[in-house]
């Protein structure tokens, strides 16, 4: 169920199309605080920078595989092989 | 020189997460072991020439790459770039959006872990074609900066956040194609799924 949005104001508009990069911490501290700023006043602006944070967490979380048990031994054998 | 036990102290607690870079290049688990054996033979004998004090877990990712593309990327080509730029700034929380209100905004967080599977997330990320998938895996899974990416990529920091701004879009697209799926919600006339 698609949402009809509001239409953006210009800040939104800026401050929404840096989420990714303001999540990344890639934004120098000027822009981040400005973005800050907007977000604590703007609603509209932060429901979805909150989504978009969690759905970073979920990516990374959900990304995290266990080496199998042998994996490290096999390396260690396979390096002391090696020359020194 | 390359001490063994020296190397190991620095380098093997990155074995995990080269491991889980591994498994979504080739999305294979044993391509991935015998990848990340192979990365760490290469990381041994080029210890020599590493730099103490610089980033060693950079380092590790751009030798796990290059050797990916060197070895396994040629048994698995993936087709086509698709339609990535068709999809709009915000796609899936806008699609999304109607169900997360509809559950009310308090704990939006364990949602949306309900919301994707780890299967469903590993799928999506593996499903993207391959120079979007290593960047968004390197920017978005394993934090590195889009500075680092360049390094590891060995290309430039303007081509990194392209393909990061496809990859980022493939993959709300592919997570959304899933909530259909399930039917969590409902399909967008005239969006190809």
């Amino acid at each position: 169920m698609a949402t009809d949005p509001a239409p953006l104001k210009p800040h939104c508009q800026d401050a929404l199309h840096e989420i990714y990069h303001l999540l990344a911490g890639e934004l120098d501290d000027r822009k981040r605080e400005q973005i800050a700023a907007h977000l604590d006043d703007c609603s509209p602006c932060a429901e979805p920078y909150d989504f978009y944070a969690e759905l970073r967490r979920c990516v990374q979380q959900r990304c995290r595989d266990t080496a199998p048990p042998g994996l490290l031994s096999r390396i260690e054998d396979a390096l002391g092989h090696e020359p020194h | 020189m390359a001490d063994q036990a020296r190397f190991s102290a620095l380098a093997m607690e990155h074995m995990s997460s080269l491991y889980s870079a591994a498994l979504r290049m080739t999305r294979n688990p044993a391509d991935a072991e015998d990848l990340v054996q192979e990365t760490y033979l290469k990381a041994y004998r080029g210890f020599g020439g590493f730099e103490e004090g610089t980033n060693l877990k950079a380092w590790l990712y751009r030798i796990l790459t290059n050797t990916y593309i060197n070895a396994y990327r040629a048994k698995q080509r993936r087709p086509d770039e698709t339609d990535l730029d068709e999809v709009e700034d915000l796609y899936l929380y806008r699609r999304l959006g109607g169900l997360e209100a509809a559950r009310a905004s308090r704990s939006a967080e364990d949602e949306l872990m309900d919301l994707f599977t780890e299967d469903e997330v590993k799928a999506a990320l593996e499903a993207l074609p391959e120079s979007f998938r290593m960047a968004v895996l390197l920017a978005d899974v394993e934090g590195f900066s889009y500075k680092e990416i360049a390094e590891i990529l060995d290309i430039p920091i303007g081509t990194v956040m392209s393909r990061l701004h496809r990859g980022r879009k493939g993959l709300e697209k592919l997570l959304y194609e899933f909530a259909v799926s399930r039917r969590l919600a409902e399909p967008v006339p005239g969006s190809a799924t």
